[in-house]
């Protein structure tokens, strides 16, 4: 630590294990914004395995940009004000691997970029966490004039891209088989 | 703080996990290009410790030979058999952060009360156990300490049970106890939990599986990329060398990192024990004119 030029070694992780129950998932976690906000739109999918099975002991977070892209830094996600938008939601999923957000569109924070929901995925069997990120179908031009997203193999980029349908958007997480979401690795700064 | 408000979880049914069931005998990952089959050696479920000390060691060596250095858990660890279905089977794509990856979740006061980070106060009477002091620092990978941001632990009571109603180890469950704790770091990057030791516990990874005594952490940096889970065991734990969880680390060095270390320092005059460990979280892409403002 004497040596600022000597970076140190990160802590490594460790599987999120089966009794999280208690202590992670808050009441409210998964609204980001009430049912009743104008602007809610809910985001839901189901995590799998390898073999497609659903997986019931997954938790979720999600984090990202209000309606106009900007980063919250209000405090309050653990004991929600219903009026204040934090960006962050965690959730816990259900016995058949679902999870359901509740929250807004995230507005574009960097010109030339499509938005996107950043999300985190824990479950016991899972032994360090892993990233990916949400972009929702919306506007096609920006989707795919997006660096990152034509930097994904074609092949695997719908992994990363909600779909849509009556009851809003649907991104299902898969940790492992054909259709393996991207996740994502973050390194370090050059 | 109460476990009753907001942090009910009897509407999380977790079925087959962890010691409530075994995992079904004989699923093998996906392969690419492979047709999954089923395994039904009857052992895929039962293996003895000895099979999965060879497990480890095996995976162990071929680490030694390669001679490249790892500092993360493997997700592909086949003696932990819970990430066979469970690992991503592609190597994870480099994004630069952008956007809200590069800003973190504020918590404060609102969120946590400094009751939550006294484990032992919470449930009207002194749970059983070996009392301790927990504590240290959160850094970032330059060293600079994350700043008034959260941090959550949750763990087994002395005798090695949870609260969690999934938890079946027929070992007593305190009544004084649930093993869940939260926290802001201060000014200079400190948490400080007052709890009881853990106990060790039985799973059903194979027969006769026992977890080391340890305490899950939940962290937050100031960008998004350095959220992290991890567990805090205690020094000298003669579980180590058999737990597929742990040695799923299989660097040593990577390994010891999550190993606290007893501070007489920390420990207080006929009340508690006191055990130190620092995390340090992955680098920030800010630059440093960024990171000083």
């Amino acid at each position: 630590m004497s040596d600022p030029t000597t970076p140190l070694v990160a802590t490594p992780g460790q599987t999120i294990g089966p009794f999280f129950g208690y202590a992670l998932p808050v009441a409210g976690g998964e609204l980001l914004v009430p049912a009743s906000h104008p602007g809610a739109v809910r985001l839901r999918g189901t995590v799998y395995d390898g073999h497609g099975d659903p997986v019931p002991d997954a938790l979720l977070e999600i984090w990202q940009a209000d309606a106009e892209g900007r980063a919250s830094t209000a405090e309050g996600s653990l004991r929600r004000d219903p009026f204040e938008f934090t960006g962050f939601g965690r959730t816990p999923v259900d016995p058949a691997g679902r999870y359901t957000f509740t929250t807004v569109v995230p507005g574009a924070t960097t010109p030339g970029r499509a938005p996107f929901v950043a999300m985190t995925v824990f479950a016991r069997g899972l032994l360090d966490r892993l990233l990916t990120r949400v972009y929702l179908p919306l506007d096609e031009d920006a989707l795919a004039a997006d660096p990152f997203l034509a930097g994904v193999p074609e092949d695997r980029r719908h992994t990363l891209v909600a779909t849509r349908d009556e009851h809003g958007f649907v991104f299902d997480v898969r940790l492992q088989g054909e259709d393996e979401t991207v996740f994502l690795g973050h390194g370090s700064p050059a | 703080m109460t476990v009753a408000a907001g942090r009910d979880d009897s509407h999380i049914v977790i079925p087959l996990s962890g010691r409530a069931a075994l995992r079904p005998a004989g699923r093998l990952p996906y392969v690419a290009g492979v047709t999954p089959t089923t395994d039904t050696a009857p052992d895929a479920a039962l293996a003895t410790q000895a099979r999965i000390d060879a497990e480890i060691a095996g995976i162990r060596e071929e680490y030694d030979a390669a001679g490249r250095e790892e500092t993360r858990p493997r997700l592909d660890y086949a003696p932990y058999r819970s990430s066979l279905l469970r690992h991503p089977t592609k190597d994870l794509h480099h994004a630069d952060p952008e956007g809200v990856e590069l800003v973190a979740p504020v918590f404060g006061h609102r969120d946590v009360g400094p009751a939550e980070a006294d484990l032992t106060i919470q449930h009207g009477g002194d749970p059983v156990g070996e009392r301790m002091v927990v504590t240290g620092r959160v850094l970032d990978a330059d060293g600079r300490p994350v700043r008034h941001q959260l941090v959550e632990v949750w763990q087994a009571n002395a005798a090695g049970r949870y609260i969690h109603q999934r938890d079946q180890h027929p070992a007593p469950v305190d009544p004084h106890f649930t093993g869940v704790g939260r926290c802001l770091t201060d000014a200079d990057g400190t948490y400080r939990f007052t709890t009881i030791k853990p106990g060790p516990y039985p799973w059903k990874n194979h027969r006769n599986a026992w977890r080391p005594a340890h305490i899950h952490f939940s962290l937050f940096g100031t960008e998004f990329t350095q959220r992290m889970i991890t567990q805090m065991y205690f020094p000298g734990d003669p579980l180590f060398a058999l737990d597929p969880i742990y040695q799923a680390i299989v660097d040593p060095r990577a390994r010891e990192r999550l190993v606290a270390a007893y501070d007489h320092e920390v420990t207080q005059h006929e009340w508690a024990t006191g055990y130190r460990w620092d995390i340090v979280l992955t680098g920030t892409h800010r630059t440093p004119m960024e990171a000083e403002q």
